[in-house]
């Protein structure tokens, strides 16, 4: 198996920066994404993740550092490597006034892919998208959460290699997140490499081998998403609604229960080996917090950890 | 692995085959514009003004009124055609819908988009050109054998339209100034082209602006190949028509690149 072509990274980048007139979106970022992996984008808005994925999928052009796709560069090979991508970008993008069907026949005729194929494969994809019924309406007539898996299937029509899906399931009801998330799976398991970005983290959790927070334009760290809460968060969490409005204050009298801890808008979150122990010992002090969870940690702990931010921001 | 490629159509065919997949649903409307209002013209002004001019004045440019404006009806249709392609149109591709950034997330280039869009264009305008040269050669206006080359000369007044505004609307931000160009800019054009009368019949300080709008190249063009004329003037207007679809079409990858990969 492991030929020479498997240590070629799929996505290599090296100090890739991208600036906007004064403003720098991206500030510098390495990374190497293996073939098969999923590789997974997390940050607050305005991270730059959306710029990064555009240099990834081969539209966007670097302002500086090393950008190679499947081993090529982009500047050079961008409808070659394009052929071989899938993109579904932040925001869809369709022609609203043609049906669905002819929606993604067009992105098969781009791809310049034979007649009979298009065809199947845009019956199958519809079929996926649970749109079959659908398929002669106009898009514009479509719902977000429809429109959003139209996009899904559109990125599959020329069966690529490398599947770039800028945040797939924003709109999507539970059900359709949950049918994504089982193609995704059939798509890894047939090796097509997979770049996600969201702001769920249990997807992000779900779905990726390895990911990488961003924030600020810089990637600020990098791990399996078990070892990042390993390095980046303590084993269990405490969650207190004091019911007061003072939290700011009553932070400096927690301090010394927890490891770290971080005061949001409408709770308090102790970082800790024990939820429980740490409870008891509270109310050994006398504090009567109006509720309370214990649970693990989770990536959103160490999102918020590195990033200062929780996500609905 | 990507597919084999059974049809092997260069990138910027399958750009304009998306426009002719487009109008294949969407055609009904551009027939009454291209088709049934010109000629409408042709009936009202021709034939009715025709009478009107013929007892009053007689000849204008030593032609029959019928024969003095079909031409121009051709020259008109064309600009029409590649002005309502270009301004909403491609404000809507690259900003509101954004198919053209779709369409950049596959092989095809800005340049690809933009080469399909303007063949589109070109197309178009050759069907109609080849339509109107019938009608022309019908009511006995096809008096010369650069008849021949209406379709192409259709083709290049459209795409000294198109080529330019399309360039301007990928590089705008909001379709403000649309309308502007229509009142101030068009429709003007449309009148003082010397399309329904000669240069001679406007006051001598308007000939001047006259020869300096577009449109009146075409317009001449146009008449000068159904009518026949020197050839110097023709390769003016020729030359006119020409720079501005190139410049037009030079502009056009700056802007659509920016717009689309930034
Ligand atoms: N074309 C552009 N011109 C100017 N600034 C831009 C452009 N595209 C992005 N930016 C800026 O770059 C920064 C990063 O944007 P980007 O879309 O990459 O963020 P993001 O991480 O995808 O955020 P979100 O989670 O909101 O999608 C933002 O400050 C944004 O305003
Ligand atoms: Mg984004």
């Amino acid at each position: 198996m492991s030929t020479s072509s498997d240590s070629v990274p799929v996505v290599r980048a090296r100090g890739v920066t991208k600036r906007f007139g004064e403003f720098e979106a991206v500030r510098g970022v390495d990374f190497a994404i293996a073939p098969g992996e999923s590789f997974g984008f997390l940050g607050p808005n305005g991270a730059g993740k959306t710029s990064t994925m555009r240099m990834v999928s081969a539209v966007s052009t670097p302002t500086s550092g090393s950008l190679t796709i499947f081993g090529l560069d982009p500047a050079i090979h961008g409808p070659e490597i394009r052929g071989r991508l899938g993109v579904v970008p932040q925001e869809d993008t369709f022609d609203l006034d043609l049906s669905l069907r002819l929606n993604l026949e067009m992105f098969g005729r781009y791809y310049d892919l034979p007649r009979t194929t298009i065809r199947e494969r845009t019956t199958e994809l519809l079929e996926f998208a649970h749109l079959s019924d659908r398929a002669e309406d106009k898009v514009d007539n479509l719902s977000g959460g429809m429109k959003r898996r139209l996009t899904i299937a559109r990125a599959l029509i020329n069966r690529p290699e490398l599947l770039i899906l800028d945040e797939p399931t924003t709109g999507l009801d539970p059900q359709a997140r949950h049918l994504l998330w089982e193609r995704l799976y059939r798509l890894k398991r047939d090796g097509v490499t997979l770049i996600i970005t969201t702001h769920y983290m249990d997807e992000a959790e779900q779905l990726c081998d390895r990911l990488v927070v961003m924030d600020h334009g810089r990637i600020v760290a990098e791990g399996a998403p078990r070892q990042l809460i390993a390095d980046h968060a303590s084993r269990e969490v405490l969650e207190l609604r004091l019911g007061s409005e003072h939290h700011d204050e009553v932070a400096d009298q927690l301090g010394s229960f927890a490891e770290r801890l971080e005061v949001l808008p409408d709770r308090v979150l102790l970082y800790v080996d024990s939820a429980d122990d740490t409870l008891a010992r509270l109310h050994q002090a006398g504090w009567r917090p109006e509720r309370t969870l214990q649970r693990r940690s989770s990536l959103e702990d160490v999102f918020l950890r590195l990033t200062g931010r929780t996500l609905e921001e | 692995m990507s597919e084999p490629a059974l049809l092997g159509w260069s990138r910027w065919r399958r750009a304009w085959w998306f426009h002719a997949m487009y109008y294949a649903q969407t055609w009904r409307g551009s027939v009454v514009s291209s088709v049934l209002l010109p000629l409408g013209y042709l009936g009202a002004l021709g034939v009715g003004v025709g009478h009107l001019v013929a007892k009053h004045t007689g000849l204008v440019d030593g032609q029959t009124y019928l024969h003095f404006i079909a031409p121009s009806l051709l020259a008109t249709t064309a600009f029409q055609l590649g002005e309502g392609e270009s301004l909403w149109p491609v404000l809507a591709a690259v900003k509101w819908t954004r198919s053209y950034h779709a369409a950049v997330t596959t092989p095809l280039e800005p340049r690809d988009v933009l080469v399909g869009k303007l063949a589109w264009v070109a197309t178009r305008a050759i069907a109609i050109g080849v339509f109107y040269t019938l009608i022309i050669a019908a009511v006995g206006a096809a008096r010369s054998w650069w008849v021949l080359t209406l379709p192409l000369l259709s083709a290049l007044v459209s795409l000294a339209f198109a080529a330019p505004l399309v360039a301007y609307a990928a590089h705008v931000d909001s379709d403000l100034s649309f309308p502007l160009i229509y009142r101030f800019g068009f429709v003007p054009m449309f009148l003082f082209s010397a399309t329904f009368y000669p240069v001679s019949a406007y006051p001598g300080w308007l000939r001047p602006v006259v020869q300096f709008v577009p449109l009146y190249h075409g317009v001449a063009l146009i008449r000068a190949a159904c009518l026949g004329g020197s050839l110097a003037p023709a390769l003016a207007h020729l030359a006119v028509l020409a720079v501005l679809a190139g410049g037009g079409f030079a502009w056009g990858q700056v802007t659509l690149r920016r717009r689309l990969i930034d």
